[in-house]
C-alpha cells in the first residue's frame, strides 16, 4: 500500500511562500531581541536594526511594483523622503505632549498616506509610459522631489507654522523650533521608531502585499504584466490596476520613511537620493522578482555585508561592487543555472515561487 | 545682450552633454541597455587627463588622446567581462550589473587616487572674443566646435561606412545581422569603443569648465546625459545632440532666469513634459506594439 506523505496546508502550494516570509521575520526579531536583552549585540548592530526594517519595507514595496506590476521604478528613495519628512515634521509639531508610541503611530500613518497620495499624483503621469521611458520619468520625478524638500523651510513657534520656499526667511519667536531647514533637513528630531515598531511594519507590509498578490486585483495586476493587450482584452482596466500598486507600492515607501526619518535625531534630504533608490532596486533583483522572501533576506544580507566587510576597511565598497556583478554574472550563467534547477526539482515540490517572472 | 550671452553658455554646457548622450543612445541602440557606467568612464577620463597633465607633463592633446586611448580600452573591457555574458539575460539583471560596474569605477577611482578634490590645470587660456559688448570663452567656442565635430564625423561613419551599417544593422535585428555575415559581438565592441572615446572627450571638456577631479565626478552629468539621451529619444544619434543642446539651453536660463536652486527640478520637469507629449522622445521612433 502506497502512501503520499501529506505536507502542511501552511508548507504547501501558495502558503509556502508566505510561510517563510512571516518565521523568517519572527524567529530573527526573537533571536535578536534576545541578544540585545542578554548584551550580546554589537552598538554597531543594534544601530542597524531600525534602518533595516526600514530598507525591508520599502524594498517590498518596490518588488510589488517592478517585480508583480512590471515597472521600473528609478525613484522609490523620493516617496521614502516624502514620508520621512512629513512624519519628521508631524512628530515635531506634536511635540513631547503626545506620548512617544501615539507620536510614531500618528507620524507613520501620516507619512504614509502623504506618500501615497504623491504616488497617485506622479503615478498619473508615469503609468501613461511603458518601458525605458517609464523609468527615466520615475527617476525624475526622484529628482524633482529631492530638489524641492532640498528648499525648504518650516518652522513653529507659539503663534503657529511658518513654512518659506527657496530662500529662507522663517524667522520664530522665541521658543520656536525649526523642523525643516533647507539642504540641512530636519534636525533635533526626537529619536522614537523602534525595532519593535519596525518588525510590525514589515509584517503588515507582508499581510498588505500578499493579500494584494492573490487577490482577485493581484492577479490583474500579473495579467497586465504579462500581456497588457490579452489583459486589456478580457476587460482588465491598465491603467487602474498598476496604479493600485503604484499606490501601495509609494504607501510603504512613505511607512519606511516615516520610521527612519524619526530614528535619527539629524536627517538631510540628500540622503534619499537617485542612490537610496537604486539600492533598493539592487536588493529586490537580488531577492528575485516578484519574490518577496527574496527581497528579505537579500535585503538584509546586503545592508549588513558592508558592515561585515568592516575589517577590509577600504576595500569593503569594492567587495561589495565586485560580489554584486559576480551574482548577477553566475544567476545569468547557463550551466550553473541547469544545475541549480535540476538541484531544486530533486529536493523541492512543484508550486510556491509561481509568482517571480519567468525568464 | 543678456540673452544671447546666456544661451552661447548654454550651448557649451548643452554640447558636453550632447558628447556623453550620444555614448548612452548608441549603446542603447545597439546593446538596448541602460549603460549606467557611462558617467564613470568620464571619471576615469578625467583622472587619466589630470594625471598627464600634472604629473608627465603632456600638453593638452597628447593628454586627451592618451585619455582617449585609456577610456577605449576601459570601455571594451567592461563589455567583454561584464555584459558580455549577460547578452541573454533580462534587461534588469544588465542594469544591476552595470551599476555594479559603476560601484567598482567609483570605489577603485577612490582607492588608487584618494576621495580629495583635485584641481584640474586650466587648459584653455581664460579670453575670448568679443562683440558688440557679448563676450564668449574660448572654452565655450571650443566646447561647441568639438561637439559639432563629433557630430559630423559620427554621422558620416554611422551613414557612409561599411562598419556604420552593419552598427546599424544590428541595432535593427540581431538575428538577421548574424545570417548576412556581421559579427554582432565586434559591433557591440565597437560601439562601446566610441562612446568611451567621445566620454574621454566629454571629461576634459567638462573639466576645463569645471576644474574639479574627484571620485562621484561623473554621477550628475551621467544623470543629465541619460537624460537628455530620452529627451531626444533614446537611440536616436540626431536625438542625443538635439536633447543634449537643449537641456544645457534649458538649465543655464532655468539658472540665469528662474533660481538656480531649482535649476534641477526645472531641468526634469520639462523632461517629463516632453515625454507626456511625444512619449518616445523629441525624435524617437514610435514602435507600435502587435497583437
Amino acid at each position: 500500500m502506497k502512501t503520499k506523505m501529506k505536507m502542511p496546508a501552511l508548507l504547501s502550494g501558495k502558503y509556502r511562500g508566505r510561510t517563510v516570509s512571516y518565521s523568517i521575520v519572527l524567529v530573527s526579531w526573537l533571536i535578536l531581541e534576545v541578544m540585545m536583552h542578554t548584551g550580546n549585540l554589537s552598538s554597531l548592530f543594534t544601530s542597524l536594526l531600525v534602518p533595516v526594517c526600514c530598507y525591508v519595507v520599502a524594498a517590498i514595496g518596490l518588488n510589488l511594483n517592478v517585480g508583480i506590476s512590471g515597472e521600473l521604478n528609478l525613484g522609490q528613495a523620493c516617496f521614502m523622503s516624502v514620508g520621512a519628512f512629513t512624519a519628521v515634521c508631524l512628530s515635531g509639531s506634536l511635540g513631547p505632549a503626545v506620548p512617544s508610541l501615539a507620536r510614531l503611530i500618528l507620524s507613520i500613518v501620516a507619512g504614509a498616506l502623504v506618500a501615497t497620495v504623491f504616488g497617485i499624483l506622479i503615478g498619473i503621469p508615469v503609468l501613461k509610459l511603458e518601458g525605458d521611458y517609464l523609468a527615466i520619468v520615475t527617476l525624475a520625478f526622484g529628482q524633482i522631489v529631492k530638489s524641492l524638500i532640498t528648499n525648504m523651510y518650516f518652522g513653529i513657534d507659539s503663534n503657529g507654522f511658518h513654512f518659506s520656499f527657496v530662500d529662507n526667511n522663517v524667522s520664530l519667536a522665541a521658543g520656536g523650533k525649526m523642523l525643516l531647514n533647507g539642504p540641512m533637513g530636519a534636525t533635533g528630531t526626537d529619536r522614537i521608531s523602534t525595532f519593535t515598531a519596525g518588525i510590525i511594519l514589515i509584517i503588515l507590509s507582508l499581510i498588505v502585499v500578499y493579500h494584494l498578490i492573490y487577490s482577485r486585483s493581484g492577479r490583474a495586476i500579473m495579467a497586465a504584466r504579462d500581456n497588457r493587450i490579452a489583459a486589456e482584452s478580457v476587460g482588465i482596466a491598465i491603467f487602474k490596476t498598476k496604479m493600485l500598486a503604484f499606490g501601495v507600492s509609494s504607501c510603504l515607501a512613505g511607512a519606511a520613511g516615516a520610521l527612519y526619518g524619526l530614528n535619527y535625531s539629524t536627517l538631510v534630504p540628500a540622503k534619499f537620493d537617485f542612490n537610496t533608490s537604486i539600492l533598493l532596486l539592487v536588493y529586490v533583483v537580488l531577492g528575485g522578482l516578484g519574490n518577496m522572501t527574496g527581497t528579505i533576506i537579500a535585503t538584509i544580507v546586503l545592508v549588513l555585508l558592508p558592515e561585515l566587510l568592516r575589517s577590509m576597511q577600504d576595500y569593503r565598497m569594492l567587495i561589495y561592487a565586485i560580489v554584486l556583478i559576480l551574482i548577477m554574472l553566475l544567476t545569468n550563467n547557463e550551466t550553473i543555472r541547469v544545475w541549480g534547477q535540476k538541484l531544486k526539482n530533486r529536493f523541492m515540490t512543484k508550486g510556491g515561487a509561481a509568482h517571480g517572472r519567468e525568464s | 545682450m543678456d540673452f544671447l550671452s546666456y544661451l552661447i553658455n548654454g550651448l557649451g554646457l548643452g554640447s558636453v552633454y550632447a558628447i556623453i548622450a550620444l555614448g548612452y543612445t548608441m549603446v542603447y541602440g545597439i546593446a538596448k541597455m541602460l549603460n549606467f557606467a557611462h558617467g564613470d568612464v568620464i571619471m576615469v577620463g578625467a583622472y587619466v587627463a589630470f594625471f598627464s597633465i600634472s604629473n608627465l607633463g603632456l600638453p593638452l592633446i597628447p593628454a586627451v588622446l592618451l585619455s582617449i586611448v585609456v577610456c577605449t580600452v576601459l570601455g571594451v573591457v567592461i563589455e567583454r567581462l561584464a555584459y558580455k555574458p549577460l547578452r541573454a539575460a533580462s534587461a534588469l539583471s544588465v542594469l544591476i550589473t552595470a551599476i555594479g560596474v559603476s560601484y567598482f569605477l567609483q570605489n577603485a577611482a577612490q582607492l588608487l587616487w584618494s576621495s580629495s578634490t583635485k584641481v584640474f590645470p586650466s587648459v584653455i587660456s581664460n579670453g575670448g572674443i568679443s562683440w558688440n559688448g557679448l563676450t564668449v570663452s574660448w572654452l565655450t567656442l571650443i566646447t561647441i566646435g568639438v561637439c559639432v565635430l563629433v557630430m559630423i564625423c559620427l554621422t558620416l561613419f554611422i551613414n557612409h561606412t561599411k562598419t556604420g551599417r552593419a552598427m546599424r544593422a544590428c541595432s535593427e535585428d540581431k538575428g538577421a545581422s548574424t545570417l548576412m555575415g556581421i559579427n554582432v559581438n565586434l559591433m557591440i565592441s565597437i560601439t562601446f569603443a566610441i562612446g568611451s572615446g567621445l566620454a574621454a572627450i566629454a571629461s576634459v571638456l567638462l573639466c576645463a569648465a569645471y576644474p574639479s577631479v574627484f571620485p562621484t565626478l561623473g554621477a550628475m552629468p551621467g544623470i543629465k546625459a541619460f537624460t537628455a539621451a530620452v529627451f531626444g529619444g533614446i537611440g536616436s544619434i540626431p536625438g542625443a545632440f538635439l536633447g543634449g543642446l537643449l537641456l544645457g539651453v534649458i538649465e543655464i536660463f532655468a539658472k540665469a532666469y528662474i533660481s538656480t536652486q531649482l535649476s534641477d527640478a526645472i531641468v526634469f520637469a520639462v523632461l517629463i513634459l516632453v515625454l507626456l507629449i511625444k512619449p518616445t522622445g523629441l525624435l524617437g521612433k514610435r514602435i507600435r506594439e502587435k497583437v
